[in-house]
């Protein structure tokens, strides 16, 4: 199969219009016969959801909590982008475009960043027309603030709450769909596969997280906005039940997997602080505005933070990026991190960690000044660690934050299975090798809002009449059973290990040879590694308790499955782009300075996974980008 | 530290529950309290006892999953904390710890710790929005909303929905959690033209599901979100004038 990504001809400020004028309508009256389930409840599945069910579609949505309000966008603090230049910096939406490519790496598709910028505009305008409570100015107007990795202020934002206000306006949107009876909500309930016949996406199968039933869903779309796969590392900033289940399903039904290597490490996270530890907490990188971050001079470091004078510390990333400070993008921001732990001079526990300083903030603003833009950040520190970060410097270390990399979508955001749409986190497409902050609720709630309801119609058009296959049929009751069997053979495993433990291992692995720094060496082994703890993973597993109750055990050992296999590609996908570019930093190939060094002649491509089998190599397809509107440069923050 | 920790056990909503007491030889200062019961779950998985099944998610205290009675307290003995983002270091080595669901007949036991909370859902559903169409929003500053205005919604749009308001009231009633929305959309301009049957239909949707409010001020308390009854005592004003006004 050859990639298309049906990308519009045309300059690229008029492809989206272009797109909007071909794709083919559904009339209102014909909307209310098609059935669309929306997997995910976030900003994109939310919004999609909740838009879908306005323009009348009869949808049907899913999420594993016990209600679409708590999706992990929730948990996002710092802010969304939009180029409304409300500050009069310079900004527009040629420059969130050029922005986003640049900080991607020139891994991305040039089209899809662009739309992205476009409707940027429209996402706060339907925000605030929700009541989203962004921060105002005296005179009544948005505020706004500048935010990792960008030059102008574009970034809108609710204390350090904007993804949850953002979350809560999407979610608040579909209660009123389903008040309407547009939408019919399913919480609790984890799809585990999906259907596929005759090329074509027919629905999902189920089970219900109380009772343990395993059923069929059927309908004329399936919709994914099952969000990222960070958790694959174990310790992540992602929610605990935050899984790869659905789009690993998918992938293994044929939808390709693009780009899995490219995963987000956070610079700003606190610390881990013991083995027992759970996951990592993010602390916006807003931080990164008013905080100055350092390590001691000397290895041999020993005294407490505020005794060490001046002279002995070592500004690394003023130093090192005179233009861009303490604001460089997060990929060489975390980088620069490992590199002086690497070196010995990290702080705390492990001497894995670097401090984030307010003492100047302080003193040039005031203690109030600082409360009151970071008052719940400084709050939530406190809370964890122990430590008043107004008195002692935080610490803070990198951690698994996004993947950029996802499943595979054109530029209507349809998989490599027709009728299969990924939006948000879930898919592959705006970030490329890197993602910048304030961006990922910019795109999860574009895909949702303002391009999935646009595009979708097209590939119904086509199907006008037709219905979705009845959940009788024979591919429906071939999935369910083999989705009944492995849950049953997660049950029957016959171990003494828990799932966790495995799953702090397999993380461990992926963390230490395809984290923040990778080599051929290190893939290749840990591929043999992953493929052998797999191998013990079904022996020695032990999962208690039944199908027909809430288990979380068993929650957790199907996704654990998948994870193994994930982890796979990923470093397959690592060892494969023998080159440096955004988050993909392989030792081999970096600049004498130490900085990513591309290879744009051989790697200006996507690169999209087919499933191969169980025991078959994975088959790779490339979709060769062009930049003809941002000449790939080296992206240079000094 | 070593704790002593007597725990809800409940197969499923028909069955009966018990107190059961575990000894937890290894926990640490540092452990967030959910850090501490996953230690005890691997324990037990270990042993080949089924673990303490207990909600929780983003462990960052934004979501609102988590939340259990400790000693008697939602979310436990630090005011302005969910239970993810409490840690050890506030209990002693050789405490008891009585760890329960939340207490209302609104939030059924499903297993163990977790309960159903879909009443707060259809509180919402019932009217806690703007109705606005994708795509018909005009441009977002030419809505003028005065700085006290906005930061008094946020305060009220603070609410994560974990439940713990209506799990430490004596009556088991909802105001909080229901005038925290109502609040928050009628201090903004956006929310006026549904002001009066937001608030009327939301109160009623409460009033199905919840017990009535009798001051206890006990939601506040142990709010993680500092929510203030403020909110419920103008979601009463603006109840009162939405019934006179005759929406």
């Amino acid at each position: 199969m050859t990639l298309d990504a049906k990308v519009p001809s045309g300059q690229i400020q008029d492809k989206w219009d272009k797109a909007r004028f071909d794709l083919k309508l559904v009339n209102p009256a014909n909307k209310r016969k098609f059935k669309i389930i929306v997997v995910g409840s976030g900003l994109a599945g939310g919004s999609a959801a909740a838009t879908l069910g306005e323009l009348g579609y009869h949808v049907q949505c899913f999420c594993y909590q016990d209600s679409p309000r708590r999706a992990h966008s929730i948990a996002a603090q710092g802010g969304i982008n939009a180029a409304k230049n409300y500050q009069n910096d310079g900004d527009s939406v040629w420059r969130l475009f050029y922005d986003t490519v640049k900080g991607g790496d020139f891994r991305s598709r040039e089209a899809n960043v662009y739309r992205l910028a476009q409707v940027s505009v429209n996402i706060i305008d339907q925000c605030v027309a929700q009541g989203v409570p962004f921060a105002r100015e005296y005179g009544g107007l948005l505020d706004n603030r500048s935010f990792g990795g960008a030059q102008v202020s574009r970034t809108f934002y609710a204390r350090g709450q904007t993804g949850q206000q953002l979350q809560l306006g999407a979610y608040q949107a579909l209660a009123r769909q389903i008040d309407a009876g547009q939408v019919e909500m399913f919480p609790r309930t984890e799809m585990l596969d999906l259907v596929v016949e005759d090329g074509r996406a027919r629905g999902i199968v189920t089970r219900d997280m109380v009772t343990g039933e395993i059923a069929s869903y059927s309908a004329d779309a399936v919709v994914l906005a099952t969000g990222g796969y960070s958790n694959v590392f174990f310790l992540s900033t992602n929610a605990k039940g935050c899984n790869a289940t659905a789009i690993w399903r998918a992938h293994r039904r044929g939808a390709y997997f693009a780009n899995p290597c490219y995963t987000q490490i956070h610079p700003t996270c606190i610390p881990q602080h013991g083995d027992y530890q759970s996951k990592l907490t993010l602390m916006s990188e807003s931080l990164r505005n008013d905080g100055r971050i350092w390590v001691p001079r000397s290895v041999s470091e020993e005294r407490a933070a505020n005794d060490i004078p001046e002279a002995e510390r070592d500004y690394y990333l003023e130093r090192r990026y005179p233009a861009f400070g303490n604001l460089v993008p997060r990929d060489i921001a975390s980088r620069a991190a490992k590199a002086v732990c690497d070196e010995g001079r990290g702080v705390g526990h492990g001497g894995r960690g670097v401090y984030l300083d307010f003492a100047d903030a302080i003193g040039r603003l005031g203690k109030g000044a600082i409360e009151a833009k970071y008052g719940n950040l400084f709050e939530m520190y406190e809370r964890i660690t122990g430590e008043d970060p107004y008195t002692v410097p935080m610490r803070i270390y990198p951690a698994p934050h996004y993947t950029m990399g996802g499943l595979w979508v054109d530029y209507n955001l349809m998989s490599t299975i027709e009728g299969l749409y990924v939006i948000g986190e879930a898919n592959f497409s705006d970030h490329g090798a890197n993602r910048l902050g304030a961006s990922a609720l910019m795109q999860g709630l574009a895909d949702g809002y303002f391009v999935l309801p646009y595009t979708i119609g097209d590939y119904l058009s086509k199907h006008m009449g037709e219905g979705p296959l009845p959940t009788g049929h024979a591919a429906f009751q071939a999935v369910e059973t083999e989705v009944a069997d492995r849950v049953q053979s997660l049950l029957s495993a016959d171990g003494s290990r828990t799932v966790d433990s495995f799953h702090r291992e397999l993380g461990a692995l992926c963390w230490d040879a395809c984290g923040m720094s990778r080599t051929a060496e290190g893939l290749a082994a840990a591929i043999d590694q992953i493929r052998e703890l797999k191998g013990r993973y079904l022996k020695e597993v032990k999962v208690l308790g039944g199908n027909e109750q809430v288990n979380q055990s068993l929650e957790k050992a199907g996704r654990v499955l998948d994870y193994f296999e994930l982890a796979e590609l990923m470093c397959r996908d690592a060892l494969m782009r023998e080159e440096s570019c955004g988050t993909h930093f392989r030792e081999e190939y970096q600049t004498p300075e130490g900085e990513a060094r591309r290879d744009d002649e051989k790697f200006t491509f996507v690169g999209a996974w087919e499933y191969g089998g169980p025991d078959t190599e994975p088959n790779l397809h490339r979709e060769s980008l062009e930049f003809q509107n941002v000449p790939p440069s080296q992206r240079s923050y000094k | 530290m070593r704790l002593k920790l007597q725990i809800w056990r409940q197969e499923n909503g028909e069955a009966g529950g018990q107190f059961v007491t575990y000894e937890l030889a290894d926990a640490s200062p540092e452990m967030s309290f959910l850090e501490m019961l996953d230690v005890l779950n691997e324990q037990l998985t270990e042993r080949g006892e089924e673990p303490v099944a207990f909600e929780h998610d983003c462990r960052e205290g934004i979501c609102g999953s988590c939340g259990m009675m400790i000693n008697g307290q939602a979310h436990g003995p630090m005011a302005g904390t969910a239970t993810c983002q409490l840690h050890m270091r506030h209990f002693q080595d050789g405490d008891e710890i009585r760890i329960e669901p939340w207490r209302s007949a609104a939030f059924p036991v499903l297993k163990d710790l977790v309960v159903d909370r879909a009443p707060l859902d259809r509180i919402i559903e019932s009217g806690g929005y703007i109705s606005v169409n994708t795509g018909s929003a005009r441009d977002a500053n030419e809505i003028l909303v005065p700085k006290p205005a906005a930061d008094r919604a946020m305060d009220a749009a603070e609410c994560i929905g974990c439940g713990a308001c209506v799990a430490q009231c004596p009556n088991g009633a909802g105001q909080l959690f229901t005038s925290a929305k109502i609040s928050h959309l009628g201090l903004l301009p956006q929310g006026q033209p549904e002001r009066d049957r937001r608030v009327k239909r939301m109160v009623e949707t409460m009033e199905d599901y919840f017990g009535s409010c009798s001051n206890y001020r006990e939601c506040e308390a142990v709010c993680p979100k500092g929510i203030s009854i403020d909110f419920i005592a103008r979601m009463n004003r603006d109840y009162v004038k939405a019934l006179i006004r005759g929406e």
